[in-house]
C-alpha cells in the first residue's frame, strides 16, 4: 500500500481538472442560487417552487444525474448544432451545478427569512432603496449563512465530481474507477485521499471566510478569498499548460480487458506519433453514442452488445452474418468505421471444472442435457433474464436442478466450492485458464457471438495514419492471449500487473 | 385652513388589509412645531396611521400631504430622509458601528457625515462621543434607543415620527429619554408625532393629544383639556388610569407626611 505515495504526485493534472470542474460548478451554482434566493425572499410561492425543485434534484443519485445529461445534450444538438459537446466538461458542469444548488439556495433563503424584522424596518425607515437594502443590510447579514451553504455545496461537489469520470471528464475519479476495475487498491486509495484532501482543504478555507464574514473581519474574509482564487488560478494554469490540439481519445468501459486494450491501442498510436488521451471507466451505455458523435475516437465494442442494444435485434443469424450486418449498419447509420475484429470473443459461455466435466463425461452443451437435472447452474445477477440464457435453454432443452445468482467474482468461487456445477462465464476471462475450467462447446450455435471490434469515430474514420497504425491489431489477439492479460491484471498476488504493463506483454504475445 | 399652512395633513385616510379596516377615515392637520401624541389601545390603528407618513404603509383611500405635497408622489427614499423615524424595535444595523449607524441616512444621500457631527449627535442624546466606534450589541437597551434617536436626527429632518419609541425601556430610562426628546424637539424646532399607548407619557410630553379608537380619531385635545374631563368616554377612560395612580400615590404621601 505504500506505493500510494508514488501515485499521488502523478495525479497533478487530474487534481487540476477536478478543481476547475468543482469550482466552476460551485461558482455557477452561486450565480444561479443567489438571485433565486432574493426572488424567493420576496415571494413565498417562488420559494416553495425553487426549494422543491432543488430538493427533487437531490433525490436523483449523482451518477444517474451525470449520465442523464448525455442524452439531454444529444437531443439539444437539434437546436445548437453538432458542435455541442455531449461528454466531458459540459454535462459534468451542468449536473454538478444542479447538485450544488440546494444547500446554497436553502441557506440563502433561510438566512433571509431569519433576518431581524426590526433591522429591515429600519432599512426602509432610513430611506434605503430596495437595492441599497439588499447590498447594505440583507446581503452582509446573510453572508455567513450563505457561506455555510457554499461550504456544504463545495464538499458535496468535490465528492460527486469523482463520478464525472464515467461521462468522460477527467477528474480524481479516474484513478478510483481504474483502481476499482483492476483491483489496484493503491490507485483507489490515492484517488480517495486526493479528493478527500481537496474537500477538506476547501471546507477549511471556506470556513475561514465564513468566520471572517461573521466577525466582519475584512482581512480574514478577503485573505481567505484570495487563497481560494489563487488555488483556482493555479489549477486553470496547470490545465492550460497541459492542453494542446485535439488528441485522439480512447475509451474504455469498466472492466480490465477494456483498460488493457485501450493501453494497447494508445501505445501503437503514440509509437506512430499521435498524442492520445484516455477516457477510462466510462459507462457502457455512453461509449457507443460517444464514438458515434466523435466525442470519443476509438473504442472496442462487442458484436453481441451492438446487435442487441443498438440494432435491437433478438435473432442470431450466425457469427459472420452478424458482424457484416453490424459493420454496414455502423457505417451507414453513424458514420462509424468498424476497422475489424481483434480475433477473440468475450461471449457468454458455460464453464465447468475440468475434472468435474471429465467425471461426468461432458464436453459440450449437448452432453450436458442428460446430467443437467442433477446439477446447479450459477450466473451473474442479470444472466437468467438475458436472451442468451433463454436461447440456450430452449435450443438444447436444458433443465437444471436449480439456478443461483452470484456476483461475477464469487461465481468462480462457487464453482470451486461446489455450490454451482456449471456457471455462465465470460470467454476471455483470465480465470478460465487459472481455475482450470472447461468452456463447453455450443454445437447448435445458440449463444450469440461477442467478437471484439475496433471502432473508429467519424472524425478519424478516414485517417490513414490511424488506420495504418491499428490495422496490425486486426485478427492478432487470440482468446488465450487475452485471458492471460486479463488474469495478469485481475490477480491478487505478486505477479499482478498494471493494464499498461499487461498491454505491453500482450503486444509481444500477439507478435506486434 | 389650507394645505400649505400645515406641515402634515391627513386627508380622509383609509387603510384596509383584506377585510380588516385598520384606519377608517382620518382627517387631521398638524401645525409646524407641534408635539402631537397619538394615543390608543392596541389595534386602534395608530401605528398604521403613523406609517402612512413615511409611506411604509400606503393608504387604501385618501392622501397624506407633507409640506403640501402628496407623499405618494414623492420618491420614498428621498421622503424618508426628510422624516426622522424612531420605533420600538430600534433596528440598529448590527454590522455597522454606532457612528456608521448614525451616519447612514446622509450616506444614502451621498453625503459623508464628519466625525465632529457624529460626536455632536451623540452628545445631543447624552452619549459619550467615543461610543461611535462601538458595535450595537455592546450597548444597553437605553443606549441603543438613544442611538436610534440620534440616527433619526442625523439628516436634519423637518418631521420626527416615533412609534412606541420608549416601549421596551425601563421606566427610569424611559422618563429620561422622553424628557430629552421633548427638549430636542424644542431646541431643534422639530415637528413631532409620537405614537404611544401610555396616556401618562402623552400628557407629560405632548402639547396636543389625538385619541384613536377603532381606526378613527375620537378625541383631539390639549393635555390640559383632557385632564379637565374633555374628549369623551374613550379618552377619559385612558386618562383615568394615570390619574388614579397619581391620586393613590398622593394619598400615600399624605399619610406618610
Amino acid at each position: 500500500m505504500n506505493d500510494i505515495w508514488d501515485i499521488l504526485p502523478g495525479l497533478g493534472d487530474k487534481l487540476a481538472a477536478h478543481v476547475v470542474l468543482s469550482a466552476s460548478a460551485i461558482g455557477l451554482a452561486v450565480l444561479i442560487a443567489l438571485p433565486m434566493a432574493v426572488w424567493a425572499s420576496r415571494s413565498p410561492v417562488v420559494a416553495r417552487i425553487t426549494l422543491g425543485l432543488a430538493s427533487l434534484v437531490q433525490t436523483i443519485p449523482a451518477l444517474a444525474l451525470l449520465a442523464l445529461f448525455f442524452p439531454l445534450l444529444l437531443s439539444l444538438r437539434a437546436v445548437f448544432g453538432e458542435g455541442l459537446p455531449t461528454l466531458g466538461f459540459l454535462p459534468a458542469l451542468m449536473a454538478l451545478t444542479l447538485y450544488a444548488l440546494l444547500p446554497i439556495l436553502r441557506n440563502a433563503v433561510t438566512a433571509q427569512a431569519n433576518l431581524d424584522p426590526g433591522v429591515l424596518e429600519a432599512a426602509d425607515g432610513v430611506g434605503m432603496t430596495r437595492w441599497q437594502k439588499l447590498a447594505l443590510v440583507e446581503a452582509p447579514l446573510s453572508a455567513p449563512f450563505i457561506m455555510a451553504g457554499i461550504r456544504t455545496a463545495s464538499v458535496w461537489t468535490i465528492g460527486a465530481a469523482t463520478l464525472a469520470t464515467t461521462i468522460g471528464q477527467p477528474s480524481l475519479g479516474d484513478p478510483i474507477f481504474a483502481g476499482l476495475q483492476t483491483q489496484n487498491w493503491a490507485l483507489v486509495l490515492a484517488g480517495c485521499v486526493a479528493s478527500a484532501g481537496l474537500a477538506l482543504a476547501a471546507d477549511n478555507l471556506l470556513w475561514v471566510i465564513e468566520v471572517g464574514l461573521a466577525k466582519r473581519s475584512r482581512l480574514q474574509t478577503f485573505g481567505g478569498m484570495a487563497v481560494v482564487m489563487l488555488g483556482i488560478l493555479a489549477a486553470l494554469w496547470a490545465q492550460g499548460a497541459g492542453s494542446d490540439d485535439r488528441r485522439i481519445i480512447i475509451a474504455s468501459k469498466q472492466f480490465s480487458e477494456q483498460y488493457i486494450l485501450a493501453q494497447l491501442i494508445g501505445a501503437r498510436l503514440e509509437a506512430a506519433g499521435y498524442a492520445v488521451e484516455y477516457r477510462d471507466g466510462l459507462g457502457s451505455a455512453v461509449v457507443h453514442s460517444a464514438v458515434a458523435s466523435s466525442a470519443i475516437d476509438i473504442s472496442v465494442d462487442y458484436t453481441g452488445t451492438v446487435w442487441t442494444n443498438y440494432l435491437k435485434r433478438a435473432d442470431n443469424p450466425g457469427r459472420e452474418a452478424m458482424y457484416d450486418t453490424i459493420r454496414e449498419w455502423e457505417w451507414q447509420t453513424n458514420g462509424v468505421k468498424v476497422l475489424g475484429r481483434l480475433g477473440f470473443e468475450n461471449a457468454y459461455a458455460f464453464a465447468m471444472r475440468e475434472n468435474r466435466a471429465a467425471e461426468l463425461g461432458v464436453a459440450s452443451l449437448t452432453d450436458l442435457v442428460a446430467v443437467a437435472p442433477r446439477l446447479t447452474v450459477g450466473g451473474d445477477p442479470e444472466f437468467f433474464e438475458r436472451p442468451e440464457w433463454i436461447a440456450v435453454r430452449d435450443a438444447y432443452g436444458l433443465r437444471f436442478a436449480g439456478t443461483r445468482n452470484f456476483a461475477p467474482t464469487f461465481m468462480y468461487n462457487a464453482l470451486q466450492s461446489g455450490e454451482a456445477d456449471v456457471i455462465s462465464a465470460y470467454t476471455s476471462d483470465g480465470r478460465i485458464a487459472a481455475d482450470r475450467l472447461l468452456v463447453l462447446a455450443d454445437p447448435k450455435g445458440a449463444l450469440p457471438s461477442y467478437d471484439a471490434m475496433l471502432m473508429l469515430s467519424p472524425r478519424i474514420a478516414q485517417d490513414q495514419g490511424v488506420i495504418a497504425a491499428l490495422t496490425p491489431l486486426i485478427g492478432a489477439i487470440s482468446v488465450e492471449a487475452m485471458r492471460e492479460a486479463n488474469l495478469a491484471v485481475d490477480r491478487e498476488d505478486a505477479a499482478k500487473m498494471t493494464p499498461k504493463a499487461a498491454a505491453a506483454q500482450l503486444a509481444v504475445k500477439a507478435g506486434l | 385652513m389650507t394645505a400649505a399652512a400645515s406641515i402634515l395633513l391627513f386627508d380622509r385616510v383609509i387603510c384596509r388589509f383584506g377585510d380588516i379596516t385598520a384606519v377608517g377615515g382620518v382627517t387631521c392637520d398638524i401645525a409646524p412645531g407641534s408635539f402631537v401624541a397619538l394615543v390608543g389601545a392596541s389595534g386602534s390603528g395608530k401605528s398604521t396611521l403613523l406609517k402612512t407618513v413615511n409611506t411604509l404603509v400606503a393608504p387604501t383611500e385618501g392622501r397624506v400631504l407633507f409640506g403640501g405635497e402628496d407623499v405618494s408622489a414623492l420618491n420614498p427614499a428621498r421622503l424618508r430622509r426628510r422624516v426622522g423615524y424612531v420605533f420600538q424595535g430600534v433596528g440598529l444595523f448590527p454590522h455597522f458601528p454606532v457612528g456608521e449607524n448614525i451616519a447612514i441616512g446622509p450616506r444614502l444621500a451621498g453625503e459623508k457625515l464628519p466625525p465632529e457631527r457624529i460626536a455632536e449627535l451623540l452628545a445631543l442624546v447624552e452619549l459619550d462621543p467615543a461610543m461611535a466606534r462601538r458595535m450595537p450589541d455592546e450597548l444597553s437597551g437605553g443606549q441603543r434607543q438613544r442611538v436610534g434617536v440620534a440616527r433619526a436626527l442625523a439628516g436634519e429632518p423637518e418631521l420626527l415620527i416615533m412609534d412606541e419609541p420608549f416601549g421596551a425601556l425601563d421606566s427610569v430610562t424611559r422618563a429620561a429619554l422622553g424628557a430629552k426628546v421633548r427638549e430636542l424637539h424644542g431646541a431643534l424646532g422639530l415637528t413631532t408625532v409620537m405614537v404611544t399607548h401610555d396616556m401618562a407619557e402623552a400628557l407629560l410630553l405632548a402639547d396636543r393629544v389625538l385619541v384613536m379608537d377603532g381606526g378613527r380619531i375620537v378625541a383631539d385635545e390639549t393635555p390640559r383639556a383632557l385632564l379637565a374631563g374633555e374628549g369623551g368616554e374613550v379618552a377619559q377612560g385612558l386618562v383615568a388610569v394615570p390619574r388614579e395612580q397619581a391620586e393613590r400615590l398622593a394619598a400615600m404621601e399624605g399619610r406618610l407626611a
